[in-house]
């Protein structure tokens, strides 16, 4: 049973893997992919596990298994730097060919990405626009259009019972909808920080499925130091 | 023996040249390795540099003569200053100059081109000064290396690497000669090991410095009462500011950072004189401890609340009183603090201890008798981790192109490296070149090839910029700044570790540095503050708490079964081990003491195990993942460092099987793998052995989601990569560090031979302490799944930053 929430007068359904789904649309919407991240911190000497991306394919091949999502958009930072595509691994090469040969699929550029990636098929924009909503990969703050992106890779942190729990979110204000970094080896920034109130202003939630729930956070506005 | 100006010096001074200085001239004419363990307070220091001051009075050295390490950078300035002076007055010409962080980069160029004939550092710039390609010329004449308290290094990260720098040195000069001091130690023997080429301890010379004047411990118990729980002794506050007002100078030694916050506002909080008191913690920011510590040296403060941050020989002062408040843990620290006040061996240092409960009463009882015995806890030397290694390798590399049968030889020859085996060196080696994935996808980018003749070389000149900047075995929990003021003006105040920073809120107040601030914002990694009021809060940082020494924990249950020594205790204590003799039982000298009984509806079980927070807490988890199995249905346990308590639905009727030492490896394993010591224990290898950059102070504002998390790596390289040398590296550093599990095994082993069952009707003198510690352990039932969801439900959200 999946769960979904509104935006925009459409409805959509937030994955616990971090992708979003566009039932009405057959669409799936995934941000900051950061494929090859781990060989851009082995080029600078620093050998992270080579496994990123090959993590990152399977999780996206099951949610598209499971959505049967048609379309595909990644909202920009689909690779970690700009020779990101000629580094991926061939078993995670000829995948992605697959993927984006069979399906409609879009990049969208962000600031650590260009439009490398087109030679493995898709189509790439700077910006796009689906039914009411604008794709972009940062959000622009004081645009009025709903608006899904990226860059930011919202998390929060819980702190119950002596716990502290960590998960990557969702981050929502009225008009603008942040998808979490779907990226294996992502790191990811608080949803209190003040870059969020920057972006989507002091009233925001931070959205994620645990199990058969959407759970839903609203962040008290911070006041700018 | 001594060239004329130096016996003139002593002369002047009227001094005599002590036994064990001439003993250290003595091995330097022999040309022998020294190690010379003598308390504090006897001219050790000079012992040391006394025959490298008479070789250069001599004869002229050009170049580095004598190479000095301390393992505190503060150190190595007040020594200078110790030195400086002799010198001096000996009108000696003598160039010393020091080399730490601290010194900028073109003077330490100047230092490789034309170096002093002493040279003062530390472990961690000694071991940047050989990854420099000029440093081999530099090294090359050097007659003598002074290792300075080395029973602070040997044992801990800090003594690999500088057990691998040792080798380095006597590799490009033979000729050098090794000097180690050291304050009194349980096993010189061992030290000596340590400290010599291929840890044979047969070819070092062992100096004994004459005993002091025995110390005067005293234990602390006003108005012959003493607390049930508790472990910092506040609740003394008003009599430890009276022994204050007293002393010339005291240092209050406490065991944590928190405490030294509420020690702080306690003793204030008794000031009626108004007396100049501060606090020095390894958190508050380096200028503030400078200003401190400079207020203490000038004879303005009357008193200083610090932690381990003030252990080593700091010489500034006339401190002429310890307060150590809390149990000791041990008997060398006990010592080793003693001996702060007082530098002068002819008078003896008077301390005082503060226990905090009853326990702790019997501890520190403990304590005094061991100190009066001279019986001081062996150290736990352990063999070197290949994260330090695989640093060293890199600086090596960094240095000059190597062969690698050469360096394997060179490393076995470090007393930590001994046992290292050649498949052991040659994993490290490959993680170092290529990450050591067992998928090769990294070979394009290998920072380490070889050469046509056959040697090991870096590839660019970038990485040996990269490896200097992230040099060093000390790894700190991620921190968080605080920040007075705001983000246009803001003065950093010193940090706190990330976990306590992000629990607070806007408008939280934390206790820091003494005062109460106010939290008004956070960016990235700073957390904004102002002067604040109210009820704080009170940083905590993890880990830093030393568990109860062997010998102690033996003095203990010593204690337990000499009732003729109850007379000389508090009413209070006595009362209470004779009603446990009546309706339990004391622990025996060599037998596991387990009571269980009903109180509030709950079922108890405590185990008098004596083995240390560390154990007690590993051994809290494995008895309710067993207590679970067999359907009893356990609550939660906590562990102290003389017992374990858990509470449960059903009775424990037989507990025998619940100790068993069968398959408890693999419960452990299962256990270890699912902790945050495991993953602690990896960021911490992942950082010294050149996986992550280290955040450095100031660089990480660039945005944290960019930056690699330790956790995510963790995870992968689980699921891929189970084998990986960091992986098992971390592993060995968790099982060791964090849980204590020879002391554990011991347990266990006890528990199969020697366990005595006592059920109770109701609660006994004995478990109250641990009925009252805070800190419990919850047993993991509700999923984080529950949590989160429960979370949300509550309208007020504890949100992290």
């Amino acid at each position: 049973m999946a769960v979904s929430l509104s935006f925009a007068g459409e409805t959509l359904v937030p994955l616990p893997c971090g992708a979003l789904h566009w039932p009405a649309r057959a669409t799936l919407f995934v941000a900051d992919l950061h494929f090859e991240k781990a060989s851009s911190f082995a080029r600078g000497g620093r050998f992270l596990p080579p496994y990123d991306s090959i993590d990152t394919l399977a999780a996206l091949i099951e949610a598209l298994r499971r959505t049967r999502a048609r379309q595909v958009v990644c909202l920009g930072d689909s690779f970690h730097d700009r020779g990101g595509p000629a580094r991926l691994p061939a078993r995670a090469r000829a995948a992605l060919t697959l993927l984006t040969a069979s399906l409609d699929w879009l990049w969208i550029t962000g600031n650590h990405d260009d439009e490398a990636a087109a030679a493995l098929g898709g189509r790439v924009l700077a910006e796009a626009r689906i039914g009411p909503l604008t794709l972009r990969h940062e959000a622009v703050p004081g645009c009025r259009e709903p608006e899904l992106s990226g860059h930011f890779h919202p998390k929060l942190t819980v702190q119950t019972r002596g716990r502290r729990i960590v998960r990557r979110c969702f981050a929502l204000s009225d008009s603008k909808l942040v998808l979490p970094a779907y990226g294996s080896m992502t790191g990811g920034l608080c949803v209190t920080d003040l870059a969020f109130t920057a972006a989507l202003g002091p009233r925001r939630e931070a959205v994620f499925v645990e199990g058969e729930r959407l759970l839903r956070f609203p962040v008290a506005g911070q006041v700018a130091a | 023996m001594l060239p004329a100006p130096i016996t003139a010096w002593f002369d002047r001074r009227g001094w005599s040249v002590r036994r064990h200085q001439r003993e250290m001239l003595a091995a330097a004419a022999d040309g022998v390795h020294a190690l010379l363990v003598a308390p504090t307070g006897s001219g050790k220091t000079l012992a040391g540099f006394l025959p490298s001051l008479a070789a250069l009075a001599e004869a002229p050295h050009d170049g580095l003569h004598t190479l000095y390490v301390s393992p505190l950078k503060a150190l190595a300035v007040d020594v200078q200053r110790n030195l400086l002076t002799p010198i001096a007055e000996m009108g000696l010409d003598i160039a010393v100059e020091t080399r730490t962080g601290d010194t900028p980069s073109d003077r330490k160029k100047r230092q490789r081109e034309r170096p002093p004939q002493i040279l003062l550092t530390t472990p961690e710039s000694l071991a940047l000064l050989l990854s420099y390609p000029d440093s081999a010329g530099m090294i090359a004449g050097v007659k003598s290396l002074i290792v300075d308290e080395i029973h602070a290094l040997g044992t801990t990260k800090r003594g690999d690497q500088l057990s691998l720098a040792m080798s380095r040195l006597q590799a490009l000069s033979p000729g050098m000669r090794r000097v180690g001091l050291s304050a009194t130690i349980a096993d010189p023997e061992a030290w000596a090991g340590w400290l010599a080429p291929d840890a044979d301890a047969g070819i070092v010379r062992i100096v004994h410095g004459d005993p002091g004047a025995e110390p005067v411990i005293e234990v602390l118990i006003p108005e012959d009462r003493i607390p049930w729980a508790g472990h910092n002794g506040r609740w003394a506050a008003r009599a430890v500011m009276q022994r204050i007002a007293g002393a010339r100078l005291t240092i209050v030694f406490v065991n944590t950072r928190a405490v030294a916050e509420l020690v702080f506002r306690d003793l204030w909080a008794e000031n009626d004189d108004s007396l100049p008191i501060g606090i020095h913690h390894g958190s508050l920011s380096p200028e503030a401890r400078r200003k401190v510590e400079a207020a203490m040296a000038s004879g303005r403060l009357r008193a200083i609340v610090a932690t381990s941050s003030l252990d080593l020989g700091i010489d500034w002062g006339d401190v002429d009183l310890v307060i150590q408040m809390g149990a000791p843990k041990g008997a060398s620290r006990l010592i080793q603090r003693t001996g702060r006040a007082n530098h002068r061996l002819d008078a003896p240092s008077r301390a005082i201890v503060v226990p905090g409960n009853r326990f702790e009463y019997l501890e520190s009882v403990a304590a005094q008798d061991a100190v009066r015995d001279g019986e001081l806890d062996a150290d736990a030397f352990r063999a070197g981790g290949v994260d330090v290694l695989a640093q060293h390798v890199v600086a090596c590399a960094a240095a000059a192109p190597f062969h690698a049968d050469t360096l394997f030889a060179e490393v076995r020859s470090a007393a930590s490296y001994a046992g290292l085996t050649r498949a052991e060196f040659d994993r490290t080696l490959e993680f170092v070149a290529t990450g050591g994935y067992s998928l090769k996808a990294y070979e394009r980018f290998a920072r380490l090839k070889l050469d046509g003749d056959g040697r090991w070389r870096l590839t660019h000149p970038k990485l040996a910029a990269q490896h200097r900047l992230n040099s060093g075995t000390i790894v700190e929990a991620v921190q968080m700044n605080i920040v007075f003021g705001n983000r246009r003006g803001g003065r950093r105040f010193g940090q706190v570790e990330e976990w306590f920073g992000g629990q607070l809120r806007v408008g939280d107040s934390f206790m820091f540095a003494g005062q109460v601030l106010e939290v008004t914002g956070f960016e990235g990694p700073d957390i904004y503050v102002r002067l604040g009021r109210g009820d704080p809060k009170v940083p905590t940082y993890v880990g830093g708490r030393m568990p109860l020494s062997t010998n102690l924990a033996a003095r203990v249950r010593g204690l337990f079964n000499a009732p003729e020594r109850w007379a000389e205790m508090p009413g209070d204590v006595r009362e209470w081990l004779e009603i446990q003799a009546r309706r339990s039982r004391l622990p025996g000298h060599d037998d596991l003491l387990v009571e269980t009984f009903e109180e509030s509806g709950r079922w108890y079980m405590v185990a008098y195990g004596f083995a240390g927070r560390n154990a007690h807490q590993t051994l809290g988890m494995l008895l309710t993942q067993r207590m679970a199995k067999a359907g009893l249905g356990p609550l939660g346990f906590v562990g102290t460092d003389y017992v374990v308590a858990v509470w449960s639905l059903e009775r424990v009727r037989h507990p025998a099987p619940l100790f068993s030492p069968d398959v408890f490896e693999d419960e452990l394993a299962d256990w270890l793998a699912a902790s945050p010591f495991l993953r602690r224990a990896f960021r911490e290898v992942a950082i010294i052995g050149g996986l992550i950059d280290r955040q450095l102070p100031g660089t990480h504002k660039t945005g944290k989601q960019m930056s690699v998390s330790s956790d995510l790596i963790y995870d992968t390289l689980c699921r891929h990569e189970p084998g990986h040398l960091l992986l098992t590296a971390a592993w060995t550093d968790a099982r060791t560090k964090l849980t204590d599990i020879e002391r554990l095994a011991g347990l266990l082993d006890l528990a199969q031979r020697k366990l005595v069952l006592v059920e109770l009707d109701r609660v006994s003198p004995l478990a109250v302490p641990v009925l009252l510690e805070v800190g419990r352990e919850s047993v993991p039932g509700a999923a984080d799944s529950q949590l989160l969801i429960e979370a949300e439900a509550l309208a007020a959200v504890a949100m992290g930053a």
